[in-house]
């Protein structure tokens, strides 16, 4: 297990590669990347900056990574979180899972996903036409967490 | 009893704060209690501050409930819902 903030940005490739490295047992990497929308709740977007909460928030993503692993054989995890200043169009996130399958591998990143969307301390604020403003939680990730309650 | 207090995101820009050493006054014995004692400060405390709801509490760097109790040389932490990802 890999967990990452970095303000930098991150290549894929080199990522995946390193993920595999002597892996011969790996039989399936799923990856999911957020970027930056250009757009959100009708304003431009020209700007967003990444505020986290050191310490906490290393550590929630952890937890949401071992919580995965137990749900789920993977043979092994990578999350980059991105913070500090971003652009449209960049790449704020990467989960990547490793597992024997691809059905684990799936599920593993989604669940990752969507715990992280709501537990890591990480807030997003972006500079639209209107100014600047902190962007409000999304019900819709609330919802998507209901999914894995089982 | 001492404690640190952390703001983060649109409560730490409201407050102008964002971490703040603590004494914690008799009869204030729960991260709600605290909450509470804050809004009294007034201004954009209570903005920030009065609604429960909106407000996001940790103790020592792990989510927790209002109803939490504090202990000596905890970090209280209070922010908004986490937009990452």
């Amino acid at each position: 297990m890999r967990i990452q903030l970095q303000a930098e940005d991150f290549d894929l490739t080199a990522e995946i590669a390193a993920l595999r490295s002597g892996r011969a047992d790996i039989g399936a990497v799923v990856t999911f990347v957020g970027t930056v929308r250009d757009m959100n709740d009708g304003a431009v977007v020209s700007d967003l900056t990444l505020e986290h909460y050191p310490g906490m928030t290393e550590r929630s993503i952890q937890t949401v990574v071992e919580a995965a692993a137990r749900r789920w054989a993977l043979i092994d995890t990578l999350v980059i979180h991105r913070i500090g200043a971003l652009a449209p169009r960049d790449q704020i996130v990467l989960v990547a899972v490793a597992s024997a399958h691809r059905g684990t591998a799936f599920s593993a990143c989604e669940f990752i996903m969507d715990h992280l969307k709501t537990s890591a301390p990480f807030w997003k604020k972006e500079l639209t036409d209107a100014g600047s403003r902190w962007v409000d939680a999304r019900t819709a990730d609330d919802v998507a967490l209901k999914k894995w309650i089982d | 009893m001492k404690i640190t207090l952390r703001f983060f995101a649109a409560i730490r820009e409201a407050v102008d704060l964002s971490e703040e050493a603590f004494f914690v006054p008799v009869g204030v014995v729960t991260i709600g209690d605290v909450r509470k004692t804050l809004l009294q400060r007034g201004g954009s405390w209570g903005n920030v501050l009065g609604d429960h709801k909106t407000v996001r509490v940790a103790m020592n760097q792990h989510m927790t409930k209002e109803d939490t109790p504090l202990s000596d040389g905890c970090e209280v932490a209070f922010f908004p819902p986490v937009t990452g990802g």
